[in-house]
């Protein structure tokens, strides 16, 4: 309990499915079932899973942009779980998110200087037209950015240094906790490892805690001490990150594991027939 | 593209300049059109030769100064009282903006309010809004204006109060659905997790966005205005009297339409020029205030 | 030997006259009979260019500056446009990054591929749909008659990009241009959609133009594979060889850079920004003496 900064328990989300008739009760659909996690103060949690593995959703309920049908979130030991939104904004500012998206999850039509100070307006840490300049620059300058580039609306940047945007602002009200999701899925790899290695210079230098969430186990590997995999929204193996990748237990893993191709040439791997492919090749053969 | 990634800002033309260039062609011929009609309005008493309600029985009828029997006095020619039909397009340009004016800016006030608190607060609320704009956009709206007209009177009041109770659905509508469409972006969401209420969501990361919209929809609307207020002249509950209009005069010239059929066509035109004017300005507006290009 | 496609020396600019920009500087490269070539690149790179290019689906605004396509043996830039026409999707054909987009959402599965099938090869309707129905079994998909009533949006991602394929190799084309077509898929169905490719190419004998920015995926289907950065060639050779011992320093920054499963993180270098400076400066070096070469 001492040292960990977020626990859940048994954290369960479903919604209502669209009700095929008028008069029966519509079906719940489960998008995360009775998710156990503990992130020790200070460490980067991996989430993994492929589309529909309710990754996504589970790091929006982290940030309580959804609340949980079931179970518990706890926050540095404050049960945050059930909280109205009112009761939620006191914390909000230690809670902080970086969106899959930069292009949508920047405001097109705000320049980037405005959109990075946002958070230290509204919680009136902002003293004039130059402190908010100054503090835009030192933001931009933290994440690798010309402090130019305040002045400018994020389509003119590049998707790497949306990217780099969308961490600065996440950064603005010096958080202890920050959900990203999918940060670098669709970033070339120059720029995606250049993101990966300020994220881990800025987590020793910040001494932030993470939930890192992403679809491709390689990335996690970089950055993450703790990797947990996520399959149909439950979690199917959980375990520090070298514990993960040396010996996978869950077949699952192992099947994800072994589907990422690794840059080296190796004959086997395209005719390696998962059971999906067998039961084909026998009914197409003639 | 990728040559940028962490060099330095690029020099680039002023955006202001960019987004004129964006607009092209249908925001200068919108905004030329728009621009004159304002001005008419505006000095519509400097400019017209005549007081558009001197009658002078003597020169009735005229035609337009270039065609034969026309007198370079009444440019435009005159009307079956005499009367000179350019000072009466002028002023009743004046009456034509006052109305475009006010009733489009009425109607957007009431559905930009209306489309945001259904737009964001979604549930039960939106429920209610949408349905009272599909039962309000059931009634036809001509009927609406007479009844209106026969309740509060004849007059500019009533044809503005008959526009904004019609349009303002058009605003509501588009607004709701646009300000669903935002709040479903990630900005909104990031805006939430920073901690914004949903009055700071509403005010500063939603609202800039739908300003281009809502500008566009006030230059279509305004143009709307002026086609209504023709229409409920031409049915005989608009601005009573001597106060000319466009409507009036397209009124009173269809009686003489084949001995004098200028009288008739000239405030047609007039109408026609505005409309287009306001729809090109509206057009060529979407695309100068929206630098993404979206659509 | 004779290459089914022989890029050579092609330069494409995107842009109005006088202001265009680059985006192919001189790209050549050949793809051998039943070869599979990776086109690998960065966004910016022109590997989508180079493919459009081929297809013949550039921008409209694109200008071809030079060079030829030859496919098998015949210059397609040289070709009159009808004959061109005539190959796609019959000699040519390719496998789209968005199966999403790709699919008519209006028309059944069945439909979309039959259409290809009567136009290309004259089949009747019914020949078609038959034809079809081996196609999709062909893709490992189950219960290929159920599929064919389908619509895109009742089936998965994965299912749409099998379609894709299967539509791709429908007329046993000689050259497949596949572009990104596993870029929006998840690992697993990666796998089983590239396995499906590989099956397919085989059986139908074609040559694969395989445009990627996953050093992995070049190394899992790719015999040889061409590097492009800023519109020009940098590296060429078998993958094996090009990944084992890259020749040039880009091709060497982009293997550090891609992060590895099987590696720990502190094996991972980011590409020196220095080093793509100084690739872009010497591309718009080319450009300036392209012009003056010209003037």
């Amino acid at each position: 309990m001492t040292d960990m900064l977020l626990r859940t328990g048994r954290l369960s989300f479903a919604y209502p499915e669209r009700s095929s008739s008028l008069f029966k009760r519509a079906a719940m659909r489960e998008l995360v079932k009775r998710v156990d996690l503990a992130v020790p103060r200070g460490s980067v949690l991996g989430l993994v899973g492929e589309s529909g593995s309710g990754k996504t959703t589970l790091g929006r309920l982290l940030v309580r942009l959804l609340q949980p049908t079931s179970g518990g979130i706890q926050f540095d030991g404050v049960e945050i779980g059930n909280l109205t939104e009112a009761e939620l904004r006191p914390l909000r500012k230690r809670i902080q998110m970086i969106f899959q998206d930069p292009q949508s999850s920047l405001n097109p039509r705000l320049r980037l200087g405005v959109t990075l100070t946002r958070p230290l307006q509204i919680y009136g840490r902002l003293q004039g037209r130059q402190d908010q300049r100054d503090r835009a620059a030192a933001l931009l300058d933290l994440v690798g950015l010309p402090t130019g580039l305040m002045d400018r609306y994020p389509h003119e940047l590049s998707g790497g240094q949306r990217q780099r945007a969308g961490i600065a602002r996440a950064l603005a009200l010096e958080p202890d906790f920050i959900v990203a999701d999918e940060i670098v899925s669709g970033l070339d790899v120059s720029t995606q490892a250049h993101i990966l290695l300020l994220l881990r210079e800025l987590r020793a230098r910040l001494g932030l805690t993470m939930v890192f969430i992403s679809h491709d186990l390689s990335v996690v590997r970089v950055l993450c001490d703790d990797v947990a995999i996520l399959q149909h929204g439950e979690i199917v193996e959980y375990g520090p990150v070298a514990r993960i990748f040396n010996s996978p237990q869950h077949p699952y893993t192992r099947q994800l594991l072994s589907a990422i191709p690794l840059p080296d040439v190796e004959p086997g791997w395209l005719d390696d027939s998962s059971p999906f492919f067998l039961s084909h090749q026998r009914g197409s053969a003639a | 593209m990728a040559d940028l990634t962490l060099s330095g800002p690029i020099e680039r033309p002023s955006r202001w300049l960019a987004s004129v260039a964006r607009g092209g062609t249908r925001l200068w011929c919108g905004g030329t059109l728009v621009g004159i009609l304002f001005l008419i309005a505006l000095l519509a008493p400097l400019l017209a030769p005549h007081d558009p309600i001197e009658q002078d029985l003597l020169a009735a009828q005229l035609p337009p100064a270039w065609i034969q029997g026309g007198e370079w006095t009444y440019p435009l020619g005159t009307d079956s009282l005499g009367r000179c039909v350019l000072s009466r397009l002028m002023y009743a340009a004046r009456t034509a903006v006052a109305v475009a004016l006010i009733a489009a800016s009425l109607a957007a006030a009431i559905g930009i309010a209306f489309g945001l608190i259904a737009g964001m607060f979604g549930g039960w609320i939106d429920q209610g809004v949408s349905r009272l704009i599909d039962v309000w956009m059931a009634f036809p709206p001509v009927l609406l204006s007479i009844v209106l007209a026969a309740v509060i009177g004849a007059g500019l009041t009533s044809v503005i109060a008959a526009i904004v109770v019609v349009d303002w659905t058009r605003f509501a509508r588009v607004v709701r659905a646009e300000t669903m469409v935002q709040l479903q972006r990630d900005y909104a969401a990031a805006a939430r997790v920073l901690g914004l209420s949903r009055g700071q969501i509403l005010r500063l990361e939603i609202l800039p966005n739908l300003v281009p919209l809502i500008v566009t929809l006030l230059a279509v609307e305004m143009g709307i205005a002026i086609l209504v207020e023709v229409i409920l002249s031409f049915v005989g509950i608009s601005v009573a009297g001597d106060v000319p209009t466009w409507g009036g005069m397209i009124v009173e010239g269809r009686q003489i339409v084949y001995q004098s059929p200028w009288i008739m066509a000239l405030p047609i035109v007039s109408v026609i020029l505005s409309v287009i004017g306001f729809n090109l300005l509206g057009d060529g507006l979407r695309a100068a205030l929206d630098p993404v290009q979206r659509r | 030997m004779t290459a089914v496609l022989a890029v050579h020396d092609l330069h494409v600019a995107i842009g109005e006259r006088g202001r265009a920009a680059n985006v192919l500087r001189g790209a050549s490269l050949e793809v051998g009979a039943g070869e599979v070539r990776g086109l690998v690149g960065e966004s910016g790179a022109g590997k989508s260019m180079l493919g459009r290019a081929v297809l013949g689906l550039l921008p409209a605004n694109a200008v071809i500056g030079g060079g030829t396509i030859l496919f098998e043996g015949r210059d397609l830039l040289a070709m009159p446009e009808p004959e061109r026409r005539g190959l796609l999707g019959r000699r040519i054909a390719l496998i789209p990054q968005d199966p999403i987009t790709s699919l008519n959402p209006v028309k059944r599965v069945g439909a979309q591929i039959a259409v290809t099938l009567r136009h290309h090869l004259a089949l009747s309707k019914r020949a078609a749909l038959e034809r079809a129905t081996e196609l999709l079994a062909e893709v490992a998909i189950r219960e290929p008659r159920r599929v064919l009533e389908l619509y895109p949006h009742e089936i998965s991602g994965g299912m749409r990009q099998r379609v894709l394929i299967a539509m791709a190799f429908a007329c046993d084309p000689g050259l497949v241009i596949a572009d990104e077509p596993t870029t929006a898929l998840d690992v697993t169905v990666q796998r089983q959609v590239l396995q499906l490719v590989e099956r397919l190419r085989q059986r139908h004998g074609a040559a694969v133009l395989f445009i990627t920015h996953d050093l992995g995926v070049v190394a899992k289907i790719c015999r040889t594979m061409t590097v492009l950065h800023a519109g020009r060639v940098l590296e060429e050779g078998e993958t094996a060889d090009v990944l084992a011992r890259p020749r040039h320093p880009y091709t060497r920054a982009l293997l550090a850079a891609t992060p590895r499963a099987d590696r720990p993180a502190e094996a991972l270098r980011p590409v020196p920004p220095a080093l793509i400076e100084s690739l872009w400066s010497e591309a718009h070096r080319l450009d300036r003496l392209d012009v003056a070469g010209r003037a």
